[in-house]
């Protein structure tokens, strides 16, 4: 087994999130640091993904509490919001850290 | 005869790991970039445009022909598009947006269309000698820059959009004497008082 990557600083790469890994995840992660809250529709149709798919995995993530959810109704249709928790910010950026040291460690061979 | 087929697929190469890391790295970008809207759109530099047309519109009101007052406003408009430049570039930079990400890309590109749309009609109004048209085509094009951009911006460059063709709408059907007016009204009054709204809401 090959050694484990390192960060550009030289310390462990983190632990690998498999939460954030999964494609749809990680798009909802990322559409979410780009904007301070999109709603339900504007993911589906930004991920181009089925409301079940969607809110299946964004339910993953709210557990993990990467996103948060808040439900109002817009005169009477019930309108679903999400942004991206502190912690969910975090996360993202571990992974970053993790993919550039995987690419890092290839090019070092 | 049926033909032999072996057992086993072809074996296909692995990829390697670090073209999943590369290719995780260009769809974290890609969908941050979908879903972004470009946000540098200078308050203060819009309402510094508007600031502008009220003494190009004074100008305009002395000139004595078509062509002079063609030109005032021609020059007026250069101006003001220098000082949403700088004020642009400068939003942009201390917010830390690149000029050529993707919202910003489609922002211009959406923008600019009706904007080439209206120097070609200007050319062809002048020469045509239906200047009293051009203040109404002016302010519908400009609007529609604003709508078609301002999907790919924040929610109040649309609105402005809109208000700059009511405005050229209303341009188009009246007497061509008014037209002056109407070009104070859009590219002054509108741009200040949109200005003022996106630099105290968008943080400048």
């Amino acid at each position: 087994m090959g050694n484990a990557p390192v960060v550009k600083g030289g310390g462990p790469v983190p632990d690998f999130d498999r939460l954030i890994h999964e494609r749809l995840r990680l798009g909802i992660v990322s559409a979410l640091a780009a904007n301070d809250t999109l709603t339900f529709n504007e993911l589906k149709k930004l991920l181009k993904t089925t409301d079940g798919n969607l809110s299946v995995h964004a339910r993953k993530l709210e557990e993990a509490t990467y996103i948060a959810c808040q439900k109002s109704f817009a005169g009477r249709m019930p309108k679903t919001e999400y942004r991206l928790t502190e912690e969910g910010r975090r996360a993202l950026g571990r992974y970053l850290d993790h993919m550039e040291a995987l690419i890092q460690a290839m090019r070092d061979r | 005869m049926a033909s032999v087929q072996p057992i086993r697929p072809p074996r296909v190469e692995p990829v390697g790991i670090h073209s999943h890391a590369i290719d995780n790295l260009r769809f974290i970008r890609e969908t941050m970039e979908r879903a972004g809207s470009f946000t540098a759109v200078p308050g203060w530099g819009g309402f510094a445009m508007g600031v502008v047309a009220l003494p190009v519109t004074w100008l305009g009101s002395r000139q004595t022909t078509a062509e002079a007052w063609l030109w005032t406003w021609l020059l007026g408009g250069l101006l003001a598009v220098a000082i949403g430049a700088v004020a642009l570039n400068y939003k942009a930079g201390k917010a830390h947006v690149s000029l050529l990400s993707g919202p910003a890309r489609k922002f211009a590109l959406s923008f600019a269309p009706p904007l080439i749309v209206g120097a070609l009609l200007t050319a062809f109004l002048y020469r045509a000698n239906l200047t009293g048209m051009i203040p109404g085509i002016w302010l519908l094009l400009f609007g529609t820059g604003g709508v078609t951009g301002g999907a790919f911006s924040v929610r109040i460059v649309p609105v402005m959009g809109l208000g700059f063709m009511a405005l050229g709408a209303v341009a188009l059907f009246c007497p061509p004497q008014w037209g002056s007016l109407f070009l104070a009204a859009g590219f002054g009054g509108l741009h200040m008082l949109f200005g003022v709204v996106i630099a105290r809401k968008f943080g400048g």
